[in-house]
């Protein structure tokens, strides 16, 4: 059924029509609409039987989740951002016990400074867990993934998680096409655990494991992983047979076919990013997208095809790791590795700032003219920066930058200051 | 179910763990010596008999009891039960009665007609027992269980000794000596009464006997000389208890003066009062504390209105009255005259200073040595004279039934020894079972069931049993007031409080074993062992 | 003449078993084919109070669900000696998860069962004192205010035992541990700190609350036998003395058990619905010394000069303990008795 839809909303129906048993809930921004929709269908019986247990912390929804699972129960819960870090002990400890729970992360900044807005240092910060992470580039995406993720997640015994860009999607109202009941139904069947907690076949679950077994424990779950890589593209494969439209897989692709530059990236910012390619595409300069849609376990192999026709790839993303390099760039270094191809990571949209399709022409311009530097920031106001490196330097004082920013930007009271915000500045050289 | 490597695991596979090997020390289960058997004179296996007696198994428990002491029903009145003396459970609240479970399960042996039978094939040998107090019986009936051929050969009318003609009937009464002699004579035994045998060596010569028992006892009352008027009324109190418990009882008058401090001198003085006497009053030269009588008979006594005049020496007798001379304790706790002097109204006198054996019949028998006016044995209870045994109040020992009685065990075990040529072969002794070996928490406090005495005044003026028996139930409870000390009682306590789960229970009667490829020798076992039943012994590496 | 009513197990009542009693009234831990829900080659040090304590309660759970029983157990002591790779000692199913989120995985458990109908299963989660006075506390907190249908067993030994005997909110004053040192003005734990966890249960109202040592089984047993019978939240503590790390001898961990209690230094009681129901006289009561000196981890209080100042603090507990539960019978209660 076709409906205009919150993106939230959307989500909290198609994870309804997966039939968890067992979903736990702690409000975060902006994840609290999916769980407060959650809450209504099965308070109002609509999906039944279900347990919602309003938890104290996401350490505990990841942790109830965790017991349910293993009891046998299909477990969902959903967080963001501070959440998903106060939970991340549990999150490791869920694929490491091999639980095939599904949580929506509704993507968000990291702080302090405390930030509500979306970027993705939440799900970046939690790569190596050995969860499966999914990016949603619409809100369409979101539903359609969730209903892939509940059927990877048991067939592999892995938790999954499902991303999508905070307020970007979550509280973006679209066009959904949400499935029937039947069509779930028959494209995921009832949960059948592959280790259960059962009176009448007892197992100890969550060994002690030391130095004789770990690295072969460890490179198991790698190789899960692996397993994941193949299973993805024919799982989606099949919901496509089965809903009648592509969704899932491991990378996507747009216009690729004779494009000197590739952008690569997560999530919403795709659809700015196609944008701006196709305006590149009417500049005549030729540039194609490639969205990722399965970041971890990372389909090197799908994305080297992806871009191999390309001379250089830019990779915008909205995280990266302080002091060293953006997070998916270095991915698709690696996969690129061998092949003569340049990788610039452009940071782009932390905390929320909007990218505009202004911006990303003007990044995708100087690719193009090959002056992109390895790392950037987009639209970084280099003015203030740089007088705050300034000031660090001849002052030496200790205390947090974030508000010496603001009295500079003017938002704390009593700076008065006038701040160029040029558009179109990049690069923090 | 599909496991997971390593983190998932099946269930119970630490047993391929055998923490056994951590150990340095090992626990060994172990029965020690329990204080009741320690002390019994007539060596019962007081805790083994108690043990069934607790679950209500009197048949057994009676069975165990008589394996060892043919007279429970007496032992379970007139002995002044050493076993409780020792009894461990005072240090807790107060002995067990453990008389009274006797004397209740030798009654109902008789009530429920249960017997021994002599299941030992016939021996051939011949064996004559002199007298038939506690030691004779006692020798007589194991020897016949042994399959020996016995024969009682007894001086006075009927069988029974001082227990016959010493104890009064208010603390034995007669029919219970009877029965329990009866079930005695049923084994086969053979008895001559009204036969005093003068020359031991003739008797064994002329009756072809293989062996000889002497337990004569002790008949001859001690005197004093005691300065008297021709008038007075002078009795021993041997012959007084004698006549008490026949047909014609000597007559005593009103006041009856009992010199002595022994428990004859207070069967004497309850018996007179019994008798008639108005006034019975026991004169004794030291004091209260040292009177050789037991604590329980002379309570007794001054419960029933028996007068004690302590550190006082009978002077003189006269006609109707005694004098008596006051003493004090010197700095050694001897008494010394101090010439004051007190006149007594007196209408009898008896004389309770103590018997000494009759030793004309050992005479003659070759390689016999006396002492004291005692005949000399050694601890298995042989004479200088192969072949010839004696036990008793003859030979040294505390002169009392249960003494006698195990007197005549021993030497039934010795005299079977040696008609086989054999040497008696005794266990070793455990080690006791002393307080400090238990751990009490785990026993209940229950109060000792004070057994109904009869009013006062009834037994003032009868010679009906002052002591009552326990009733099945009180009977039942006394006995699980038995700490079980040193001798594993199945409580569990070891099995349940193994860490480690190395205890491994056997089943009803099998007791525990130690699974030592786990246990790990942390030693709680032993802690918290109620019983003192395990001990840690050092592990040989 | 005054009649004792016959009571039918004087010998060795307080032991495990007795075999003058029914079988159904002795322990679960005298009978031969009790659970062993955790059984032998565990690698808990020698005279473990926690390997015991663990044993005594899930047996008894299991007795009490007819063996229809899942356990969930927080990181420590017990865990890692139960289940160290290749070898489990568990015979019930069991699950692992993180130190502090044992009530959690409880709560997902029993919410599973609940969803799937299936009301013959029940749950138990089991932690150290570490596990549930401090980094469990949150979890622990949020699972009974929630009223979820698990039993929580809180092993007390009283410290950070597996990673070498450091102070928790549990550790009692003056007692020394590798972070409360026995050096200074203040030597050990500090007085007047540490969480009271029975009664900061009591005080969430949850259906059921009780103490209980391994060294009264009886009284163990019958606890978790009460709290089984009872659906909601419902929590357990367990006092466990721990060789290791109170520097005693392997062999009295019992022992120290049932002196913490007979000194009313450890107070045995129950509680249902937030109200203080039932609770355990003292038998015989014993100064704080009889407890304390058994024990290494204060024997800087002991000798020559010692700190009687200090062992007449920890009296204070006792007496205080004893006034606020009436651990010591009156003679009415005594007669009673």
């Amino acid at each position: 059924m076709l409906r205009q839809i919150e993106g939230s909303r959307a989500v909290a129906e198609a994870v309804g029509l997966c039939r968890p048993e067992v979903v736990c809930a702690y409000p975060i921004s902006p994840q609290t609409h999916i769980i407060e929709a959650v809450g209504v269908l099965v308070k109002s019986g609509r999906l039944h039987p279900c347990k919602f247990v309003n938890v104290e912390s996401e350490f505990a929804a990841m942790s109830v989740s965790i017991g349910a699972s293993a009891m046998g129960a299909r477990a969902y819960t959903a967080t963001a951002s501070q959440g998903l870090l106060f939970m991340t002990e549990a999150v490791y400890n869920a694929a490491g016990l091999g639980l095939p729970i599904v949580m929506t992360v509704a993507n968000r900044a990291i702080g302090a400074p405390i930030n509500i807005w979306n970027d993705h240092s939440d799900a970046m910060s939690v790569r190596d867990a050995g969860w499966v992470q999914l990016f949603a580039e619409t809100n369409q995406d979101a539903v359609d993934l969730h209903i892939q993720a509940f059927r990877l997640a048991e067939e592999l015994s892995l938790p999954v998680m499902v991303c999508m860009d905070g307020f970007v999607l979550t509280h973006a109202f679209e066009r959904v096409e949400l499935p029937d009941q039947e069509a779930v139904d028959a494209f995921l069947p009832p949960f059948e655990p592959r280790q259960v907690l059962d009176p009448d076949n007892p197992v100890s679950i969550g060994a002690m494991v030391g130095p004789e077994a770990f690295t072969e424990v460890r490179y198991l779950a790698h190789a899960r992983q692996l397993q994941a890589l193949a299973r993805i593209p024919e799982l989606a494969e099949e919901f496509e047979a089965g809903f009648g439209r592509a969704a899932g897989g491991l990378v996507t692709t747009y216009r690729t076919e004779g494009a000197e530059t590739v952008v690569v990236a997560l999530g919403s910012v795709l659809g700015t990013l196609k944008d701006a390619a196709d305006s590149m595409w009417d500049a005549g300069v030729p540039v194609g997208v490639v969205g990722v849609t399965t970041f971890r376990p990372f389909p090197a192999a799908a994305v080297a095809r992806a871009v191999s026709a390309a001379r250089r790839v830019v990779v915008v993303e909205k995280a990266f790791s302080i002091g060293a390099h953006g997070i998916l760039a270095g991915d698709v270094t690696l996969a690129l590795s061998g092949l003569d191809i340049r990788v610039d990571a452009v940071v782009a949209g932390l905390g929320g700032r909007p990218i505009s399709e202004a911006s990303c022409r003007g990044l995708l311009e100087e690719a193009a003219a090959g002056s992109l530097p390895a790392l950037s920031f987009l639209d970084l106001d280099t003015h203030l920066v740089a007088r705050e490196l300034e000031r660090m330097v001849a002052q030496r004082r200790s205390g947090p930058v974030a508000e010496n920013l603001l009295r500079d930007i003017g938002s704390v009271s009593g700076s008065g200051l006038a701040v160029a915000r040029p558009g179109s500045q990049k690069g923090a050289r | 179910m599909d496991k997971p490597f390593a983190v998932t695991l099946d269930v119970g596979s630490s047993l391929a763990n055998r923490t056994g090997s951590w150990r340095v020390e090992r626990p060994v289960y172990i029965d020690r010596m329990p204080p009741c058997n320690d002390a019994c004179p007539a060596g019962e296996n007081v805790q083994s008999w108690l043990y069934h007696a607790e679950e209500g198994a009197y048949e057994a428990a009676w069975r165990a009891l008589v394996a060892e002491n043919p007279l429970p029903a007496v032992c379970g009145r007139i002995c002044y039960h050493p076993c409780e003396t020792a009894c461990n459970r005072a240090h807790v609240d107060e002995a067990v009665g453990i008389h009274g479970v006797e004397r209740f399960l030798g009654d109902l042996a008789r009530s429920s007609g249960w017997s021994v039978e002599v299941e030992s094939p016939p021996s051939g040998k011949r064996v004559l027992v002199v007298g038939s107090g506690p030691s004779g019986l006692s020798a007589a009936y194991h020897l016949a269980l042994l399959g020996h051929s016995v024969t009682i050969v007894e001086a006075s009318p009927e069988l029974g000794g001082m227990m016959r003609y010493g104890i009064p009937k208010y603390r034995l009464p007669r029919d219970v000596l009877d029965a329990e002699i009866a079930a005695i004579r049923a084994l086969g035994v053979g008895v001559e009464t009204g036969r005093r045998i003068d020359d031991v060596a003739a008797a064994q010569r002329d009756g072809g006997y293989d062996a000889v028992f002497l337990a004569l006892g002790a008949q001859l009352a001690r005197r004093a000389y005691i300065p008297a008027a021709d008038s007075a009324h002078i009795l021993d109190a041997l012959s007084f208890l004698a006549s008490a418990g026949g047909a014609e009882p000597a007559r005593v008058g009103r006041r009856v003066i009992v010199y002595g401090g022994g428990d004859t001198a207070m069967d004497s003085a309850r018996t007179a009062r019994r008798l008639g006497a108005t006034e019975a009053v026991v004169v004794y030269r030291r004091t209260r504390d040292q009177m050789p009588a037991h604590a329980s008979e002379v309570e007794e006594a001054l419960a029933e209105g028996i007068q004690m005049t302590w550190l006082s020496t009978l002077a003189r007798v006269e006609d109707g009255a005694v004098v008596i001379e006051k003493m004090v304790l010197d700095e050694h706790g001897f008494p010394q005259p101090t010439g004051e002097y007190e006149t007594l109204g007196a209408d009898t006198v008896v004389l309770a200073l103590g018997q000494e054996a009759d030793l004309s019949a050992v005479e003659h028998l070759a390689g016999v040595a006396t002492r004291e006016g005692m005949l000399e044995v050694a601890p298995d209870m042989t004479t200088g004279s192969p072949g010839v045994f004696a036990g008793g109040d003859m030979v040294p020992a505390e002169r009392t039934a249960t003494v006698a009685i195990g007197h005549g065990k021993k030497a039934a075990r010795s005299i079977d020894a040696w008609l086989r040529g054999e040497e008696v072969v005794r266990p070793p002794r455990h080690e006791l079972a002393s307080f400090d070996k238990l751990n009490t928490w785990y026993y209940d406090d229950a109060p000792r069931t004070v057994q109904h005495e009869l009013e006062v005044v009834r037994r003032q003026t009868g010679f009906e049993e002052v002591v009552a028996g326990l009733d099945r139930e009180r009977a039942l409870f006394e006995a699980r007031r038995c700490l079980s000390c040193g001798n594993c009682f199945e409580c569990d306590n070891c099995f349940g409080v193994c860490p480690d789960n190395a205890v491994v229970k056997l089943g009803s009667g099998e007791r525990y074993a130690f699974d030592y490829d786990y246990c790990k020798g942390c030693g709680i076992c032993v802690s918290e062992c109620p019983c003192g039943a395990i001990v840690m012994v050092p592990e040989t590496i | 003449m005054t009649h004792d009513p016959v009571r039918f197990y004087q010998v060795g009542s307080f032991a495990a078993g007795n075999r003058l009693l029914d079988q159904g009234q002795r322990t679960e831990q005298s009978r031969r084919g009790r659970s062993n829900s955790l059984t032998s080659g565990h690698r808990a040090c020698q005279g473990c109070g926690e390997a015991l304590g663990a044993r005594y309660a899930l047996d008894a759970a299991m007795r009490a669900t007819d063996g229809r029983l899942v356990a969930a157990n927080a990181t420590g002591c017990l865990e890692v000696f139960s289940t160290p790779y290749p070898e489990t000692s568990w015979q019930i199913p069991w699950l692992h998860s993180l130190f502090g989120n044992a009530p959690a995985v409880a709560t997902g458990m029993a919410a599973a069962l609940e969803v799937k109908g299936r009301t013959d299963v029940r749950v138990v989660a089991q932690a150290g004192d570490g596990g549930t006075v401090d980094i469990g506390f949150g979890c622990l907190s949020g699972m009974f205010e929630r009223n979820d249908d698990v039993l929580f067993i809180c092993y007390d030994n009283e410290a950070y035992m597996n990673t070498g005997v450091q102070r928790s909110g549990a550790t009692p004053p003056a007692a020394r541990t590798a972070t409360t040192e026995a050096v200074g003005p203040e030597p050990g734990n500090e007085f007047g700190q540490g969480k009271d966890l029975p009664r900061i249960a009591i005080a969430h109202g949850i259906p059921y609350v009780a103490t209980a040592t391994v060294a009264e089984l009886h009284d163990l047993e019958r606890k978790v036998e009460r709290a089984m019978s009872i659906r909601g939240a419902r929590y357990l503590h367990v006092l466990v003395p721990c060789p290791l790390g109170w520097a005693s001898a392997s062999s009295d961990t019992i022992r120290l058990a049932r002196l913490a209690c007979e000194s009313g230094l450890f107070p045995l009681f129950e509680a249902e619905n937030g109200e203080v129901v039932d609770v355990t006289k003292i038998r015989r009561q014993v100064p704080v010394e009889d407890y304390l000196k058994l024990q290494g981890r204060y024997r800087h209080l002991f000798g020559d000069p010692g700190r009687p100042d200090l062992v007449r603090q920890i009296q204070k507990v006792a007496d205080r303990n004893i006034e606020r539960f009436g651990l010591v019978a009156t003679g009415a209660e005594q007669e009673v008795r």
